[in-house]
């Protein structure tokens, strides 16, 4: 049995595939645990998390805050308007605040690239990225792969097509790091000037025609696009978008049948995707929000020192 | 019209001294040679028959006796900012790493767009100042790059050269007159080479380590965009222009191809640029953060290559320091800049002479004397009787470990900390006045 010797999750970059295999190995027990009617279980009992979202999100912090709660930890949300760094506080002097309040897990979300790390290398609790800048996003890539690996039973030699605001996209850049560890081939989909042709040193292949593409996807994974990049003229309108890159229905039956249509949400419908195929059977969109649930409770355990071996066991004390 | 002549202070007394028996390098008067340098009363002078009797002698078998090594390229923050260093510790740090010339640059608070600021710098360096301090002026009011500071007055106060650094006037035509309006002071004009459009919030080299982790992109094209702008105004305004730290090979290539041609313009190379790669910023460590950022190996080989073909005259270090306070935040939110005084003859000598052999021992001299003398038209760099006495003490294999903690420097936010260099300044002279030594 591998071992979890890690303090933090800060990237998926920094881990190997046998700690990703274990988180997600994690995730499908407490789902599995779930599904037979154990939802809340008593291994961070006593322990305080602290959701410090300095960048809003809601359904991140949700996601988290139910996984801790299921884990019975107790929980505190930061937001950046109720804290002091709008005070001008330093995120350092904030964060070393809140581990006096002996916090043993900061949950982040910020706006800068590198501040999970930050913290990480300043704070003796667990640092667990949920999010920052345009660098990581690594719980939301292993709910994808969870998903991925659930409905196909394999994520090795599956060819995976993201689509969209790569460049941009703290999303992307963890999918692709989880994708390629655990032996998949993927494909980047999207304009020049949001997919450039650096991101072909990562091990990736990067294409301009969607539809050629298609055919051989076992999943196609489609990113937000975000309104506010328009003005910053990285393409002409959301239009030209939707005609070049959007998921259409027509476009969407090139997909061979058992092709799975993700997003991380939320969703623009009839930009990036069809209202119809964003609905269809395809679809996996709300399955990837129930197993961010699993996801997050597998990295609080695992990154609060827990032993995967005994999750299994039921939960006498309800 | 006569220049008016550039003021420095230092708060030093001159004094006599004769430094025998060493390798005497003075690259202005073609001199190499093992000798006797002779200073009177702060002046270089011929070694007479009966020393005066407060001459201190000193003993510089082994060594090598340079000119005094220029830094025009330096960050003091006063006045305003002297959290992060004063005149009296910078040029401290600046004796300790071998130089006994600095010029400092204008981005204070206030910024010193008038005389009355340059001045208040020149009266400051007159009471701290354990080097020569010369002063830089904006070119244009408040740094904002909108409309001209008073060139003229600033030439009169005594600035040395005027700059915007930190910033880069965006609009051409501004700059061109700058430029011509300086010529009649015969004022050279530093530029900090960045096109703002292209740039954008770029912090870290455009390239694969931008890509992998998500911070905002710094193309090398909007460094060499602006070179080459620069390249045309010289040339359109007869006037020289002076490419601060420049960081690429395109850079590179611009002010070889001008230089061809005649074109008055030079360029100048910071230690980090050659000495580290932009894979560095990969632990987000502020350390690391600096404007224009770390670039790839082919920049770095294409600086080493500039130097070595005389393209790149000019070696600085851009010192630019910064309180812990300031630089230990998120990475983008932190401030551009490294301390660099006490490291750059360190990693110059190092790199250029010792690994690459891009350049041989002289002409590193040169570079920290003549050729920074030569451009900013200063009577000193060299050893003639008449000069200035300036004089660094060379050790050129001398191993040494750089530590922060023993840094004279306020602030201590360098990536250099525990580097192994070779090559060290062993004592800094500045008229005849012994201000550091090892």
């Amino acid at each position: 049995m591998p071992s979890w010797t890690r303090k933090d999750l800060l990237s998926i970059a920094e881990l190997d595939a046998q700690e990703i295999q274990l988180l997600l190995d994690t995730a499908a027990s407490f789902k599995q645990a779930g599904t037979r009617g154990v939802k809340k279980h008593d291994d961070l009992r006593g322990r305080t998390l602290v959701n410090l979202f300095v960048e809003p999100s809601t359904r991140t912090r949700i996601s988290f805050e139910l996984a801790a709660l299921r884990l019975s930890a107790d929980v505190i949300n930061i937001s950046a308007d109720s804290s002091s760094l709008t005070k001008g506080e330093t995120l350092k002097d904030t964060a070393k605040n809140i581990e006096a309040l002996e916090a043993d897990i900061i949950v982040l979300r910020h706006q800068s690239a590198g501040a999970p790390l930050f913290l990480a290398r300043r704070l003796s609790c667990s640092v667990i990225n949920a999010g920052d800048g345009a660098h990581a996003h690594p719980t939301q890539a292993l709910l994808d792969v969870f998903t991925i690996r659930e409905r196909l039973g394999r994520v090795a030699g599956l060819h995976v097509v993201i689509i969209g605001d790569i460049l941009f996209s703290r999303v992307a850049r963890s999918n692709i790091w989880t994708l390629l560890k655990l032996g998949a081939r993927v494909t980047l989909v999207g304009p020049s000037t949001l997919v450039p042709r650096s991101f072909e040193r990562m091990g990736v292949r990067v294409e301009r025609d969607l539809d050629s593409v298609l055919p051989t996807a076992n999943v196609v994974n489609l990113l937000r696009i975000q309104h506010e990049r328009q003005r910053r003229e990285y393409f002409p309108s959301l239009g030209e978008y939707t005609a070049l890159f959007g998921l259409t229905k027509q476009r969407a039956a090139r997909l061979p049948d058992d092709c799975l249509i993700m997003h991380p949400g939320p969703i623009n419908r009839g930009v990036e995707i069809d209202s119809e195929v964003a609905d269809s059977g395809r679809s996996v969109i709300l399955d990837q929000v129930t197993n961010g649930l699993a996801v997050r409770m597998a990295a609080l355990f695992l990154c609060a020192g827990c032993d995967p071996a005994r999750i299994e066991e039921p939960d006498f004390d309800r | 019209m006569n220049r008016p002549v550039s003021q420095c202070s230092l708060s030093t007394r001159p004094g006599n001294v004769l430094i025998r028996g060493g390798r005497v390098i003075d690259p202005a008067a073609g001199r190499d040679a093992i000798g006797d340098v002779f200073i009177q009363n702060g002046i270089f002078a011929a070694v007479p028959e009966n020393l005066p009797p407060d001459t201190e002698i000193i003993n510089a078998s082994g060594l090598v006796v340079c000119p005094g090594f220029i830094d025009m390229h330096v960050h003091l923050r006063e006045p305003g900012q002297s959290a992060k260093e004063t005149i009296d510790s910078g040029t401290t740090a600046a004796a300790a790493g071998g130089f006994t010339s600095v010029v400092a640059m204008p981005n204070t608070s206030p910024p010193a767009d008038s005389a009355s600021v340059v001045a208040w710098v020149l009266d400051r360096a007159a009471a701290k100042a354990k080097v020569n301090v010369f002063t830089s002026g904006a070119i244009s009011l408040g740094l904002k790059g909108e409309e001209l500071a008073p060139i003229g007055s600033l030439a009169k106060a005594g600035v040395a050269a005027l700059t915007d650094d930190g910033n880069c006037i965006q609009n051409h035509e501004l700059m061109r007159r700058a430029v011509e309006y300086a010529r009649m002071f015969s004022l050279p004009v530093f530029d900090h080479c960045q096109d703002y459009s292209l740039v954008g919030d770029g912090i870290v080299n455009e390239g694969y380590w931008s890509t992998v982790l998500g911070l905002p992109g710094w193309p090398a094209a909007g460094e060499e965009l602006v070179v080459l702008r620069n390249i045309l105004l010289a040339e359109l305004c007869e006037h020289h222009i002076h490419c601060q730290h420049l960081s690429c090979k395109g850079s590179v290539e611009r002010l070889r191809e001008a230089h061809r041609r005649g074109v008055p313009i030079s360029g100048e190379l910071c230690p980090h640029h050659i000495a580290l790669t932009d894979d560095s910023v990969s632990s987000f460590d502020t350390r690391f953060k600096m404007n224009p950022p770390l670039r790839t190996e082919a920049d770095v080989e294409a600086l080493i290559e500039g130097v070595a073909d005389g393209t790149i005259s000019i070696l600085a270090s851009d010192h630019a320091p910064h309180t812990r306070a300031e630089k230990e935040v998120e990475f983008d939110r932190a401030p551009f800049g490294i301390t660099g005084l006490e490291t750059e003859v360190g990693l110059f000598f190092k790199i250029l002479v010792h690994e690459r052999k891009a350049i041989s021992l002289p002409r590193f001299v040169a570079l920290f004397t003549s050729e920074p003398a030569r451009l900013l038209r200063l009577d000193r760099g060299t050893l003639i009787e008449g000069a200035p006495g300036d004089v660094t003490l060379f050790a050129p294999d001398l191993e040494w470990e750089f530590n922060r903690d023993a840094s004279l420097s306020l602030s201590k936010n360098t990536p250099f900390h525990r580097w192994q260099l070779k090559g060290r300044a062993v004592r800094t002279i500045v008229k005849g006045q012994t201000v550091w030594s090892l």
